[in-house]
């Protein structure tokens, strides 16, 4: 086996000189696993919006489904979230983040059967864990509902795809390391980390008491902060110069920003156990690291947005950068309501509510799926050597998206903010206002309905992309014989959007 | 930053220093906490309040001694036993607790305590012998805690007609119905004894000659909420008296 490992990238021949033809040459070397991931991610990713629509609509509408066990609220919503945690985000960074791990790093990937076939081994294990869920073998652990059988699989076929990526860096044929190879490289050892860790104190060998639950919201904030983050940022680095052609706007404050994220994210989780019963020092550790998240996250915003600035028509004409830039937009505003609500005072409102789920989909959706999205509209020309063959179909997903996430984001934060005054509020006698706990239900109903609404543009959203990427793929004549790149604003070409 | 090793070691102590903060600090501040009494006594045998009390030390000053178990009491918390120990199997895979949380707040940090959650905060201690802690984040639904030993929801028939469907007992509600934890059966005779209530003018009748009955996993699942309850006090939270 070493010596398997020894001889792992050693027959590279493209010069770093050449670099169209390195690159073309590396893009064919993760061809069939990419496009596996791709694929696969992309599947996961209509199951889960399925699930998604089915928990919203029962959250207003309880009799809707309810006859059937395996679609209780309870299961089809933890189904919902592994399916968009492992499925389709996880599959998106194997895909990603391998390919862009083997550009920076200059060197094609070898032995991509390897990663194919840990691949499918990944996605069974997700397929067997979301069918437990469903069929009574839920865990009730927020992030690790897959049931534990499936652990060793998922563990297994990970560390494989992991070691590619950090193989890939080991071998790089490059002088220079690019602020997204940090980025992704502490992805991939964190997230195998944080996994196995998380699962032996919770389910193997369960620790005592409310230390679970630290270890959980540990486990379960790092799998945003640690895992999808560093992808989602690593991603915005690479396409926000590449695709405008110009420098990132400040080395030094890339390395301040991914060190003082490394430092101050893993405190964070912390702060979903707020008020409850571990000692407060916790607590306040968890409050500290939150603020202290401002910094990394301010310093991003300045490289990403002062990179952008001036260049905003370019932005526009590109499907990759409308994406990622939203994404970026997204990551600045979801980070900077987070520290916001790890105060106290804002906590003990939007503590127990949908406000925590629309921040939640701020982070993973409007920030870390838009950058996916984005990255795959630059990929897939790349690994395919055709075009996309839509440009409506791109409008139509980036609108329906984009106004689908600002309408959830916006419906869950108001509708959970007044939940979280209704739950509190008390009179001057010093009794509850809404003693009748149906009263504080139905204040959310609207807010609920509305986040259906958004629901539904999201799933047109993906249908759409799912259209144009299967079109893509299968290849018509139209996507075998266009030249040039599909582009959003085509008149706008003087712009310098490659992509 | 170009060396692997040295980027490796950044990456490495980063997410080491948070676990041994934050995870195994706690382990070894809390891991190994035991049931007690809920009140605490000094060597005298005197009943004494909170956790410690203090004594004159050989150099005159006063120093804090832990207290101990006051003889003959019962210990907290108490593990939940047979068929309320197989009803939180069914909470656990149902995933009530995405809903319902298990924890109350100290009085004067949310309403936990108006709403009458709870006489007092929950602590790691009233933890510590469950495999499974199910402290949930959410409430869509009420807190749990305390369910068992709470108000109208202090009754074996409230649970089941609020499981079999939330409408009756609770119109409005957005909780999903649980019918499928229940058989429609005719009845042979008498009505069974763990028959629903539910009468003609209800929208949810079975029937003429028919009858609603919990399953055996109905039955473990109220009896686990049913176990749920805060009546104890512990030496680092008591009871608030009122």
């Amino acid at each position: 086996m070493s010596s398997a490992l020894a001889s792992f990238y050693t027959t590279v021949t493209g010069r770093t000189s050449d670099e169209p033809q390195t690159l073309s040459r590396i893009d064919a070397s993760v061809r069939g696993s990419a496009l596996f991931f791709l694929v696969s991610g992309l599947l996961w990713l209509m199951a889960g919006t399925l699930l998604a629509i089915m928990t919203s609509w029962k959250l207003h509408s309880p009799d809707f489904l309810a006859d059937w066990e395996f679609l209780t609220f309870g299961r089809v919503r933890s189904a919902h979230l592994n399916a968009m945690a492992f499925g389709w985000a996880t599959n998106a960074i194997f895909a990603v983040g391998i390919w862009l791990m083997a550009r920076l790093s200059k060197v094609p990937v070898r032995h991509g059967g390897l990663l194919f076939i840990a691949g499918i081994f990944w996605n069974i294990g997700i397929t067997v864990g979301i069918g437990g869920i469903l069929f009574g073998d839920m865990t009730s652990v927020e992030w690790l509902e897959m049931p534990p059988y499936v652990a060793p699989l998922l563990a297994f076929s990970y560390v494989l795809i992991g070691l590619w990526g950090v193989l890939t860096f080991r071998y790089r044929r490059t002088e220079h390391v690019y602020v997204s190879q940090w980025y992704l490289l502490g992805a991939f050892f964190w997230f195998p980390w944080l996994y196995l860790i998380a699962q032996t104190m919770i389910l193997w060998v369960p620790a005592r008491g409310t230390v679970q639950s630290i270890t959980n919201w540990w486990f379960a904030h790092n799998f945003l902060g640690l895992w999808l983050t560093p992808v989602g940022l690593g991603a915005a680095y690479y396409f926000i110069p590449k695709v405008l052609g110009k420098p990132i706007h400040s080395y030094y404050l890339s390395v301040l920003g991914f060190w003082t994220l490394a430092l101050f994210y893993n405190w964070a989780g912390v702060h979903h156990l707020i008020g409850g019963p571990i000692p407060v020092w916790l607590i306040t550790a968890g409050i500290v690291g939150s603020v202290m998240m401002v910094i990394p996250v301010i310093v991003t915003a300045i490289n990403h947005h002062f990179t952008v600035v001036g260049s905003f028509r370019a932005v526009w004409a590109s499907p990759t950068l409308r994406f990622v830039v939203f994404g970026a937009m997204s990551y600045t505003l979801v980070s900077l309501i987070g520290s916001t609500m790890a105060l106290r005072d804002v906590n003990e409102v939007t503590h127990f509510t949908h406000f925590t789920v629309g921040h939640a989909h701020h982070g993973v959706y409007a920030f870390f799926t838009m950058i996916m999205f984005g990255s795959i509209y630059f990929m897939m020309p790349r690994l395919l050597m055709r075009e996309w063959p839509s440009a409506t179909l791109i409008r139509v997903h980036f609108w329906t998206c984009a106004i689908g996430i600002g309408l959830m984001i916006f419906a869950l934060h108001i509708g959970g903010w007044l939940q979280g005054l209704a739950m509190n509020a008390t009179n001057e006698e010093g009794n509850v206002v809404h003693a009748n706990w149906v009263e504080i239900v139905a204040i959310t109903k609207p807010w609920l309905v509305a986040r259906s609404v958004s629901g539904i543009l999201l799933t047109v959203g993906h249908f759409a992309f799912f259209l144009n990427f299967f079109w893509m793929l299968w290849g018509g004549r139209r996507v075998l014989y266009q030249e040039g790149p599909t582009l959003l604003t085509p008149e706008n070409q003087e712009g310098g959007a490659r992509a | 930053m170009k060396n692997l090793p040295l980027l490796f070691c950044g990456i490495f102590f980063a997410m080491a220093l948070s676990w041994t903060g934050l995870i195994l600090a706690s382990q070894i501040q809390f891991g190994n906490l035991q049931p007690t009494t809920s009140t605490l006594v000094n060597a005298e045998g005197e009943l004494i309040a909170g956790t410690t009390y203090q004594v004159e030390g050989p150099d005159g000053k006063r120093i804090d001694v832990r207290g101990d178990h006051a003889p003959g009491e019962p210990l907290y918390p108490q593990e939940p036993v047979g068929l309320a120990q197989q009803g939180k199997q069914i909470y656990i895979e149902m995933g009530c607790m995405y809903c319902h949380s298990q924890q109350v707040r100290r009085k004067g940090f949310g309403s936990d305590y108006e709403r009458g959650w709870g006489a007092r905060q929950t602590v790691p201690r009233d933890y510590i012998l469950q495999d499974r802690v199910l402290l949930g984040t959410m409430r869509t639904g009420p807190d749990l805690m305390n369910v068992g030993d709470r108000g109208i929801s202090a009754n074996d028939d409230w649970h089941h007609l609020h499981l079999y469907n939330p409408q009756i007992t609770s119109p409005g509600s957005n909780m999903p119905p649980f019918a499928f934890l229940y058989v429609v059966k005719p009845i042979n005779g008498e009505p069974a004894e763990n028959a629903l209530n539910i009468g003609p003018d209800s929208p949810y009748y079975p029937g003429e000659g028919m009858q609603i009955v919990p399953t055996a996993r109905a039955e473990a699942l109220v009896a686990y909420l049913r176990s749920l309850n805060l009546r104890y006090g512990l030496p680092e939270a008591p009871i608030i008296e009122e």
